[in-house]
């Protein structure tokens, strides 16, 4: 059951094999055993994640059941959700419970699917490895020594371990395909602005997106039909017409060269120093996978990307440190317990409540953004940003999806890259630049790598141009008929 | 563009965050290897480039001027660390 897929657990669902409380009972079994030593969950409600099974339940006897109906999903702790503590990862936020529900909370639960609990996360979503929670790292399912990639840890390794059937993740400048590359698992980040941002809490509004995280493209494509969707209540939601994300997955079916005529662009950049000899070696094989599936590929250049890790890293603080000024300790969230007077009580809560991470980037995008340095950080980041955007449209001129690595290596130590800021922002280097584009992008298995007698689970990643994710579902979805990396099941678990 | 550790305390200052001397110069040097990183965007001459600063060249919505969110100041107030009345308690600011 816990290998089944979500279109699987939905027929036995619906054929009364197995009721929705036993499935979300058979999960909270398996977090109970396996969480202590993964720390995948931040916080499990079983009353009332088994209380939303039990309508879920009833809902299916009555014949009203959706494909999600019953299923239970894991939510990242990024999401508010009424009754449920919400706290980001943060110190700040360790008594939130949330008054009200995020869009993609109610979404999924007028899908019916239950919320089976709240992942761990780095803090704010800053972060590539979950070590910047202040509820304790993440131990990466394929190796308990190594992070599970970040922002999204938890609920990368929550999949990856079968502790739920699928999650959700955000992704701001790779943290949903980053873990699903170090775990070895399909993730998705939509074209900005398809999922609602309301009651996701903000890091850098003008790059956050939500999206599924799951084992199959197939299930992701389930998810996606739930999580987009218009929501006034978010300024840069979009408004289109509702589309239908599994439509490409039989597509390709009942032929040898099933995509032929794709052109899938190779941007020499993502080739070049800085990734690991054997992330390189799986991503050409992967390559090599969809030639042989009838696909063209061509070389493109993508020569601004190299540029996106510095874009970012001042467009995203100074958006944080906007953001975040909303921590002060009077309207929710920690406040100092001594103080002398408003500015001392500011000043403390927002020392105490915010980890080493969190404040180095407020710092950063106070600075960029203080007098006088405006136009020369802020201003000049964003000229790049639409150099950045243009290498794209361009590339897409030559190509229908691009291809490359997710990161640019396997999951690495915990503790490896903790004290130095710049390495573990490289971590991203492949997947920042399509935040800031705005594009869709996706991980997918692709292979593994031996590193010191571990195999570790390596990720190709797939951009598209905007809205085409249900054509990069079926590509995905081609290949995952062809390979069984996604089937792959890490040990001990 | 170097930093000094008065520099990491004014923008701690600014950014309203308690730093002590020992912090300051400790977040000096991871600040400093940040903005070296940074810096490289200085040599891309973006003369005419127009700043982008948002994925969807879309503009804002407007609604109707109507209320759509109802009054829920008790369920909001119960997540506040201090109240009183259906007031936010903050230290005294005025003498």
């Amino acid at each position: 059951m816990i290998n089944s897929s979500l279109k699987q657990l939905g027929a036995m669902l619906a054929s009364k094999q197995v009721s929705s409380v036993e499935l979300t009972q058979a999960f909270l079994d398996r977090i109970a055993r396996h969480n202590p030593e993964i720390n995948a969950y931040i916080t499990v409600d079983p009353e009332r994640s088994l209380a939303q099974a039990a309508a879920a339940d009833e809902r299916i006897a009555r014949g009203e059941a959706g494909p999600l109906t019953g299923i239970p999903i894991a939510q990242k702790d990024i999401f508010v959700a009424k009754g449920w503590r919400t706290t980001c990862g943060s110190r700040m936020l360790e008594n939130f419970i949330g008054p009200y529900d995020a869009g993609v909370i109610e979404r999924f639960d007028a899908a019916g699917a239950v919320n089976l609990g709240k992942t761990n996360m780095d803090e704010f979503a800053m972060g590539s490895s979950n070590e910047t929670s202040y509820f304790g790292g993440v131990g990466n399912p394929w190796d308990r020594t190594r992070v599970p990639g970040g922002s999204s840890g938890g609920s990368a390794a929550a999949v990856a371990a079968r502790l739920c059937a699928a999650a959700t993740g955000t992704d701001t400048g790779g943290s949903i395909r980053q873990p699903a590359s170090l775990c070895g698992l399909s993730g998705l980040k939509p074209t900005y602005g398809l999922v609602s941002r309301y009651g996701m809490i903000a890091f850098a509004s003008s790059l956050d997106q939500a999206g599924p995280m799951a084992r199959s493209c197939e299930d992701m494509a389930l998810m996606m039909n739930v999580m987009v969707g218009f929501d006034e209540r978010d300024s840069t939601s979009l408004q289109r017409e509702p589309e239908d994300y599994t439509r490409d997955l039989g597509k390709y079916a009942g032929s040898d060269r099933p995509l032929a005529g794709l052109r899938i662009g190779l941007p020499r950049e993502f080739f070049a120093d800085g990734l690991n000899d054997a992330v390189a070696r799986v991503v050409q094989e992967a390559v090599e996978q969809y030639r042989k599936l009838g696909a063209d590929i061509v070389e493109i250049s993508l020569p601004n990307t190299r540029l996106s890790i510095p874009v970012y890293y001042v467009l995203a603080p100074a958006e944080a440190s906007s953001n975040l000024s909303r921590y002060d300790g009077v309207r929710y969230g920690y406040r100092t317990p001594e103080y002398t007077d408003l500015m001392d009580m500011y000043c403390k809560t927002r020392a105490e409540g915010f980890g080493d991470e969190v404040k180095r980037r407020i710092l950063i995008g106070t600075y960029v953004l203080s007098a006088g340095y405006y136009d020369a950080y802020y201003l000049q980041a964003q000229k790049i940003r639409r150099l950045i955007a243009r290498d794209f449209s361009q590339a897409f001129s030559q190509c229908d999806v691009i291809m490359g690595p997710t990161a640019p290596g396997a999951a690495f130590r915990a503790g490896e890259k903790k004290d130095d800021p710049v390495s573990m922002y490289l971590e991203d280097l492949y997947t920042i630049a399509v935040n800031l584009a705005g594009l869709p992008g996706m991980s997918i298995p692709a292979g593994f790598v031996d590193v010191e007698g571990k195999q570790l689970p390596v990720g190709l990643q797939v951009i598209g141009n905007y809205f085409d994710e249900a054509r990069m579902l079926g590509i995905g979805h081609a290949y995952q008929q062809v390979t069984d990396w996604h089937t792959r099941m890490p040990e001990g678990i | 563009m170097s930093l000094s550790t008065e520099d990491v305390k004014r923008i701690a200052h600014l950014a309203r965050i308690e730093i002590s001397d020992a912090e300051a110069e400790a977040t000096l040097q991871k600040l400093t290897g940040i903005l070296d990183l940074i810096e490289q965007m200085q040599a891309v001459d973006t003369t005419g480039i127009e700043p982008m600063s948002h994925a969807q060249d879309v503009t804002q919505r407007l609604r109707d001027d109507v209320v759509t969110a109802t009054n829920r100041r008790d369920e909001f107030q119960r997540i506040a660390p201090a109240v009183e009345n259906g007031l936010y308690l903050v230290p005294k600011v005025i003498e």
